[in-house]
């Protein structure tokens, strides 16, 4: 079992670092100079000044040795120079071409509105999904179950934004029954912090409990038509223990699989959420660094930051399904 | 294993309790599942009753609805998907139509039930002993760590070496024939009236066996429970049972005493059932004979005597009887005790002419002079 952990870790360190060379890699075969937009900013760009900032930033150097700096900048600071000397502190994801403040601390800054919309938003679709797919593996065949997986078919057509959209304009805008201070720290105010949020996370968690509720409901019939649930019926199991203990405890191993990789994605970057409820986050940072003019150092830094959760989500899933399950556990 | 076909006396064969009480009452018990494909007769018209200490044993091949008709006796079916007609009565409690609750009590209390392959019947995420402990507090009011003693003692009971490290261990780690024991502690532990075991042995292999059967047979001496064996091996019944009743698609064919029922068949489907059976044709001049064709579908069953496509006898009854009407379930040429479903008026001669030969040559006269003996109306059972 700790073999097992090790190799995985070192595994998904092998990869975060494939990514991050894969990404340096696409900043160098991509169509636009970094320098052209530096060289704008400050004042009229002539040839030799464009030459001098592109030899300042270092683009002159192979790819090898720019990438070689770049990682060396995760564990010591470095000076960088765009027109002028920044300092980076390790770990130094670099300097953002637009604010010219340091990445990292961009991301630190950006980050808890982004997490304080994943998990609350994971939280209730998780719930929700895991309870409705429950209720309809239970009660298979009736009305009621064909109700809910026929809304959650409906509610699964409607684009996610589309859902966010309506309603953002309704409830926010039309009828003001949530809030329209977009978003407020945990740490400056806690009800604030709630109240805005509360919109993203119910529109988060209807939309995918929907999608959740379908994969329990299947992983659940599956399960109740197994040998050992008719052993604990058999033994006189009331039905309600024999649906939620015997039947959940088997059927929500696959879930978390699926969870996990949910979860990391949702975490990379609300999108979305961020730009139709006027949340500041990863999402919309990430979205703003692609928009021209690039901001290469930001690219990196989103991409591996979301490489870096996808690693850590399979890992973490990889652990928790051996818990959950002692065959895997114990081989 | 021959040695079942003769009368002698079987020497482990345990004694009906003579005159007992009918725990279990089954009574034209009809189960039914509407399908897509139309509704399948399981089980139609059944009827058998098992007293307290007596081991009945139902046999038939696969598909002939030994499973449905006893899972129906803890109204395991989902009666939502299932017709249930006829009635099932537990020491007495109508089974049928019960409520969930007066289930509950009797399920794994009154009644338990031994599953046929163990890897699949016990939980994969909880270990053997959180299972015991857990079918122990359904019935009785007591702490987990007293669940656990007496999971410890139940898995020590059956023949679990060193039971008080091995009760945390997950299914997974048992080998076949201890998950069988554990299904067996489990089913137990509550010290039922009556067990039923479906196929309890088919998923183990032959030496394991020998051993769950030993097991199952001791432990009806000590709890002086009832028990149902199910099976498809007439080698297991012999072994086992006091009664056997043949099952053939979803009806009861025949029945009688296990020795009087295996010594002198009188269905054919039994005489098949016999002439398939490894064991039996091992003597050197016998040869395997397998029921030719197919369990009939229970979806549009044939018409008469459901084993009509298959049987060789067809044309010893006259007219297009066995075609087109369904024989009663009467007692045969050998007296009340010996009931079967078939339309022929000489059974036990054209067994011991036609059918013995076949199978057991060595035994033809035998059973030729005890058939005399019943014709001259001494020997009523056939039994010395
Ligand atoms: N829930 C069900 N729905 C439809 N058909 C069923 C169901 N359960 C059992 N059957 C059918 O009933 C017949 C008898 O099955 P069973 O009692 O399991 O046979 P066996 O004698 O092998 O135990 C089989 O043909 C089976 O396909
Ligand atoms: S009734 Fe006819 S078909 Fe059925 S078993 Fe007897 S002889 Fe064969
Ligand atoms: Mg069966």
């Amino acid at each position: 079992m700790a073999g097992f952990i090790i190799r995985r870790v070192i595994s998904s360190f092998l990869v975060v670092v494939l990514t991050s060379m894969f990404v340096f890699a696409l900043f160098f075969l991509g169509p636009s100079n970094p320098a052209g937009p530096v060289c704008e900013a400050s004042g009229k760009c002539t040839a030799e000044r464009l030459a001098l900032i592109e030899e300042q930033m270092g683009l002159n150097e192979s790819v090898v040795t720019q990438y070689g700096a770049f990682a060396k900048g995760i564990f010591v600071d470095r000076t960088i120079t765009i027109g002028s000397e920044y300092e980076c502190d390790a770990p130094c994801l670099g300097i953002s071409y637009g604010t010219r403040g340091q990445v990292t601390d961009e991301l630190l800054e950006k980050y808890p509105a982004t997490l304080s919309i994943a998990i609350g938003g994971a939280m209730i679709y998780l719930t929700l999904g895991v309870l409705l797919g429950v209720l309809a593996a239970r009660w298979r065949g009736t009305a009621a179950d064909r109700l809910l997986v026929g809304g959650s078919l409906l509610v699964s057509s409607v684009p996610y934004y589309l859902f966010a959209l309506l309603a953002w304009i309704f409830l926010t805008l039309q009828w003001s029954i949530f809030p329209a201070t977009g978003y407020t720290p945990l740490t400056e105010n806690p009800g604030a912090w709630f109240a805005g949020l509360l919109l993203p996370w119910v529109v988060i968690g209807v939309t995918f409990s929907t999608q959740y509720a379908r994969f329990t409901r299947g992983s659940m019939v599956e399960t109740l038509g197994e040998d050992y649930i008719r052993t604990a019926t058999a033994k006189g199991v009331k039905s309600n223990k024999v649906v939620f203990k015997h039947g959940l405890r088997a059927a929500i191993v696959p879930i978390v699989t699926i969870f996990g990789l949910d979860f990391a994605a949702l975490l990379a970057g609300t999108v979305f959420t961020e730009r139709i409820f006027n949340i500041n986050g990863v999402g919309w940072w990430a979205l703003n660094s692609i928009q021209s003019p690039q901001d290469f150092p930001v690219i990196t830094a989103t991409v591996l930051v979301s490489a870096v959760l996808v690693v850590v989500a399979n890992l973490l899933v990889d652990v928790i399904y051996s818990f959950l399950d002692p065959r895997v556990r114990m081989s | 294993m021959t040695d079942f076909l003769t009368d002698q006396q079987h020497a482990g064969q345990p004694t009906p309790a003579p005159g007992g009480e009918d725990f279990l009452v089954v009574e034209n018990l009809s189960v039914q599942f509407p399908t897509h494909d139309g509704l399948v007769k399981a089980v139609n018209d059944l009827s058998y009753s098992v007293k307290m200490g007596e081991t009945l044993g139902i046999v038939g091949e696969s598909g002939s609805g030994k499973s449905v008709s006893s899972m129906a006796v803890l109204g395991l079916h989902d009666i939502k998907r299932s017709r249930l007609t006829g009635s099932i009565r537990v020491d007495g409690k109508e089974i049928i139509g019960a409520s969930e609750q007066t289930l509950r009590k009797i399920r794994g209390n009154e009644v338990a039930m031994i599953f046929q392959d163990p890897l699949t019947a016990l939980h994969p995420f909880y270990s053997v002993g959180a299972q015991i402990g857990e079918a122990y507090r359904i019935h009785h009011d007591v702490s987990k760590s007293k669940a656990r003693a007496k999971a410890i003692e139940m898995l020590d009971r059956v023949g679990i070496p060193q039971a008080k490290s091995r009760v945390d261990d997950y299914p997974h780690q048992f080998s076949g024939g201890m998950r069988q024991r554990a299904m067996i502690a489990m089913a137990l532990v509550n010290d039922p009236k009556l067990i039923i075991a479906d196929e309890p042995t088919t998923a183990l292999d032959v030496t394991v066996q020998a051993q769950i059967l030993d097991l199952l047979q001791e432990l009806q001496r000590d709890f002086r429970s009832a028990i149902i064996i199910i099976t498809h091996d007439l080698g297991v019944v012999a072994e086992m049972a006091d009664e056997v009743l043949v099952m053939y698609a979803g009806r009861a064919v025949e029945q009688g005493p296990t020795r009087e029922l295996l010594t002198h068949p009188e269905m054919p489907y039994t005489w098949g059932l016999l002439s398939s059976m490894p064991d039996v044709t091992a003597s050197t001049d016998a040869r395997l004979v397998p029921i030719p064709g197919n369990p009939p579908s229970l979806l549009n069953p044939p018409t008469g005597c459901p084993f009509h496509p298959r049987c060789p006898h067809v044309d010893k009854v006259p007219g297009d009887l066995c075609r087109t009407e369904l024989p009663e379930f009467l007692p045969g040429q050998r007296g009340t005790h010996h009931l079967k479903r078939c339309h022929l008026v000489n059974p036990d001669d054209i067994y011991a002419t036609e059918v013995l030969p076949e199978i057991a040559p060595d035994l033809v006269e035998l059973t030729l002079a005890d058939n005399a003996d019943v014709a001259h109306g001494d020997g009523m059972h056939g039994e010395r």
